[in-house]
């Protein structure tokens, strides 16, 4: 974290482009050498309503969005939706100022379009200006856009001004709007970019500027990606050619990604009639001799919990990706939320089991997806990668070599035809594919329309070759073979191939912090400055859910005093996990929950910290919520 | 070498090789009407000399969905209501499978209907068979979605207040490209039809009339039945949807009513199958996928090389 830092914030309605325009310039920040993070904050509607995007950018990694933000470029709300002069929803027309001021630090800057919002029907801008140090720019964007080509190019001119004012070069802005619009719009959006920029020249004292935007330099070369884009390369990376899916957010984005990249690679994907299709089609293609995955958020993952049984059952292979969003139920569809872990992996009949990954970031996404599918194939077990709103939605820019690796179309453990010759067979002809007694208990299986593979696969209990039966030594003999899996997988997890359970901070710290998923990177931020506050903190990320890696936490909780444990829920469902699998340490857990929709700034981690672990007092906030350990 | 060599191995072939060696008796009750299902689709199998290693058996749960355990060839004994997706899937991954799904009417018309209508709109090329006895039987004997109305039964002890769903004209309406009717009752009908509805190129619905002696004790209620492709009393043209939907409205109270139509109400012969569809916009691979993993020559794509630089 440094101070010389540009937190970006562009606000107004959805339908202004304010996705596309963010994009856009983080993407440009990235090629001038700094580093990335996007932050998404958008309601649960098409058109209108408050929505922003932050960028910030600075010459160090940034690994999360930071506390507040220090440029505001308030467009209006949003024009899209309402193409009548004058015609607005309440005083919408105002919340792209009102409803950021908050969170605007000292001596930050406020571009807003004079066009559509006007300041005096904001209570105390103008003291509030002065006591924070603003430097307000009233300037009409929407005229100068539409003097120049349409009313809705107003966000070009917005990024027109906040070059001018930060002293950023419109070159990286020019370049990639050549790369990505059509002939017909580019003219248009040049001359509002070029426009605006010249306007702040002239009439702005530019060579005092308000604010600094560091310079940096990447020592190798980035992309800009979403976690999404993450799961969706490590999937197809790893040789999945097929995916099912049923629109829901978050997780269409993934589905999207792979929709529209699958054909080129010859693979198939199919939107279907609903949740209970997609992931039972995911098997189908599976079974078939395909890699395949499927997935959902919340309300649609319920869906999938008897195909999830049905996988572990016939012992299918299949990936499963879950974003979770606020719930219970619909909850808020486009809010952040950590509440589905114990759906993940408590959901469906029985004693059933499967492996979740919950990954941190882009790179560790792609790893952790293609490891899913590994973990998947080789052990014939159904595996998950849950993730959440943000770190599916964030925009950060990740070293491309994190992608340079080698495809894998391997699909584990099959048997072919010459080895069927050999293998044991059923009285009645059919292989025993559910037979084998050694290690790992994975036994390999056949696929449909190779000789001498028949077999039945079934939900219901059955024999090695698949009959249906109730007898209970085979019963025990298949539950105990299926559950041998997981130890064989937590053996291999350990072994660590992958990037995961991330230790960070001093080896010798006297407190700990763990999280899991999304949260990883605000948490490590919030440990490095603490230490720099003079604490002793060192922080776990945990990746893998299930199995759980029972070992690498315990040493971890072993070697700390107290561990505050962080997560976007409000019932402490990790913690809960941790305990539940380790069985000691709950004197030395307790909890900093978020549940209000957004995630956690590093701020609100030191504050809970420093607060309730090193003071022991309560927190002053209702954003927050501690739970002590249980013998406080 | 393709990995998948019994496809395609079509040789002359006798029913008893469908008939796994020491499979234990099927559980079905004495005099139950699903023998019938499985006597013609063995013999359907036989006569058009499907390898039983080419075929997939998809079943739902219920009485019916025990076909695939006293049926050889491979089987996915699968969920209550969802055999159609994990076939579709299936044929989608590996088109030279020849996939056959099976349900009751509560697996496929109740808890499946959803996937039902959707698989029959997409014209997968795949049969499906729909063991109908009016009842649910493996759960002893509740009201189905084709039950009569006023039929009692332990859950409806006042007799069915609903209409009977009427599968056939789900299925056509819905657009799939081949619907028939038969009965366990008349075998060789039975076997003719499954055997059309497996060459056929699209999604093809075999509505199949078994008796439930044991829960509908109506157990004779198909009989007498009247084939509409050889009655002289009904005209008509199977290749048009106009003609068959006309049938099925005109006939349609017929089925609870003593008088039991079967026989092949429609037949498109020119429509392409959802995979051929799929194929024509570039969504398919012309190549079987499945074979893909097989195939150590292939060269697998990677991302880094494909999609990356509109990331940089």
């Amino acid at each position: 974290m440094t101070d010389d830092e540009l937190i970006w914030r562009i606000a107004g309605g959805s339908g202004d482009g304010i996705a596309s325009t963010s994009q856009n310039f983080a993407k440009a920040l990235m090629r001038s050498g700094l580093h990335v993070f996007t932050h998404r904050h958008y309601p649960s509607r098409i058109r209108g309503g408050h929505t922003y995007t932050e960028i910030r950018a600075s010459a160090d990694p940034v690994k999360s969005r930071g506390d507040g933000y220090n440029f505001l470029l308030a467009l209006g709300d949003s024009f899209a939706r309402n193409p009548q002069e004058n015609a607005y929803y309440g005083n919408e027309e105002v919340k792209p100022l009102s409803e950021n001021l908050d969170e605007l630090r000292e001596g930050g800057v406020i571009v807003y379009d004079s066009g559509l919002l006007d300041t005096s029907e904001i209570e105390d801008f103008d003291e509030r200006v002065e006591e924070n140090g603003w430097h307000v720019y009233d300037i009409d964007l929407r005229t100068m856009a539409r003097e120049h080509g349409r009313e809705v190019m107003r966000n070009t001119a917005g990024v027109g001004v906040t070059c001018a004012i930060a002293g950023i070069d419109t070159e990286w802005i020019e370049n990639l709007m050549r790369d990505a619009m059509p002939e017909k719009i580019l003219d248009p959006n040049l001359e509002i970019l070029e426009a605006a920029y010249e306007m702040v020249q002239e009439e702005y004292d530019v060579d005092a500027p308000d604010i600094s935007v560091p310079e940096g330099e990447h020592d190798e070369e980035q992309v800009l990606l979403s976690g999404s884009d993450a799961i969706a390369y490590g999937a197809l990376d790893e040789g999945c050619r097929f995916i099912a899916g049923y629109p829901m957010t978050p997780w269409t984005e993934v589905f999207t990604i792979m929709s529209q990249n699958l054909p080129e690679v010859g693979g198939i994907s199919e939107q279907v009639e609903d949740e209970i299709a997609a992931a039972a089609l995911a098997i189908g293609a599976s079974h078939a001799g395909t890699k395949a995955m499927s997935g959902s958020s919340g309300g649609g993952f319920a869906l999938m919990s008897e195909p999830l049984g049905l996988a572990e059952m016939t012992e299918t292979p299949v990936v499963l990706v879950e974003a979770m969003r606020a719930g219970p139920s619909t909850g808020m569809p486009t809010k952040p939320e950590q509440g589905d872990l114990e759906h993940v992996l408590y959901t469906s009949q029985g004693d059933s089991h499967r492996v979740v990954f919950a990954p941190s970031d882009a790179a560790e996404a792609y790893h952790q997806t293609r490891k899913a599918f590994q973990i998947a194939y080789e052990y014939q077990i159904p595996s998950i990668v849950l993730y959440d709103q943000k770190n599916g939605g964030e925009l950060r820019n990740v070293p491309a070599s994190v992608f340079d690796e080698e495809p894998n179309g391997d699909i584990g453990s099959v048997i072919s035809e010459e080895e069927l010759a050999d293998a044991p067979h059923d009285p009645s002809g059919k292989y025993n594919r559910f037979q084998h007694e050694g290690e790992k208990g994975v036994s390999k299986r056949s696929i449909p329309g190779q000789k001498g593979g028949r077999y039945l696969a079934t939900g219901n209990e059955h024999m090695p070759a698949g009959h249906i039966a109730e007898d209970p030594d085979n019963r025990v003999f298949q539950v105990n073979r299926r559950m041998e899996k997981l130890e064989a997988i937590r053996a291999e997890l350990d072994e660590g191939d992958v990037p995961n359970n991330t230790h960070y901070g001093p080896d010798e710290a006297e407190y700990g912090i763990m999280t899991f998923g999304s949260q990883q990177g605000t948490v490590e931020e919030a440990v490095d400055r603490l230490n720099d506050d003079g604490h002793s903190v060192k922080a776990l990320g945990v990746s893998e859910m299930a199995p759980y890696p029972v070992e690498q936490v315990s040493e971890f909780l072993e070697s700390v005093d107290e561990c505050l444990v962080v997560e976007m829920n409000a019932s402490a469902q990790f913690r809960g996990l941790t305990q539940k699998e380790i069985g000691k340490y709950g004197e030395k857990l307790s909890s900093l929950l978020k549940y209000n929709g957004n995630p956690f700034e590093p701020e609100e981690i030191t504050e809970g910290f420093v607060t309730s672990i090193v003071e022991g007092e309560e927190l002053p906030t209702h954003e927050t919520k501690f739970v002590p350990a249980a013998s406080d | 070498m393709s990995a998948f060599n019994a496809i395609g191995e079509n040789v002359e072939r006798d029913r008893n090789e469908y008939t796994p060696g020491l499979e234990p008796q099927p559980t079905w009750c004495p005099g139950c009407g699903d023998f019938g299902v499985l006597k013609a689709l063995k013999g359907a199998a036989a006569e058009l000399g499907l390898s039983p290693e080419e075929m997939l058996l998809v079943t739902g749960i219920g009485c019916s969905g025990k076909l695939n355990s006293y049926f050889d060839s491979y089987g996915f004994h699968t969920i209550h209501g969802r055999s159609l997706p994990i076939a579709r899937a299936a044929k989608l991954a590996n088109p030279g499978l020849t996939v056959v799904a099976a349900g009751g009417d509560g697996d496929g018309y109740g808890i499946g209907g959803n996937h039902f209508m959707h698989s029959a709109r997409e014209n997968h090329d795949m049969t499906y068979i729909v063991f109908n006895n009016e009842i649910f039987g493996l759960t002893k004997g509740q009201t189905s979605p084709t039950s009569p109305m006023g039929h009692k039964s332990k859950t409806q002890p006042h007799g069915s207040a609903k209409q009977p769903l009427r599968p056939l004209s789900m299925s056509l309406n819905a657009g799939a490209s081949y619907v028939a009717r038969t009965a366990a009752v008349n075998p060789n009908q039975a076997k003719d039809i499954i055997v059309e509805a497996i060459e056929h190129d699209g999604f093809s619905h075999v509505d199949f009339l078994t008796q439930c002696p044991t829960w509908n004790k109506d157990a004779k209620q198909y009989v007498p039945y009247i084939d509409v492709n050889d009655s002289e009393d009904y005209e008509i043209d199977v290749s048009d949807r106009k003609s068959a939907s006309d049938l099925m409205y005109e006939t349609e109270n017929a089925l609870n009513e003593g008088t039991v139509l079967t026989g092949r109400y429609y037949h498109d012969e020119d429509r392409p199958s959802y995979q051929q569809e799929k194929q024509n916009i570039g969504e398919m691979p012309e190549e079987p996928l499945a074979e893909r993993y097989f195939d150590e020559d292939y060269e697998w794509e990677r991302s880094y090389d494909m999609f990356l630089d509109k990331h940089k």
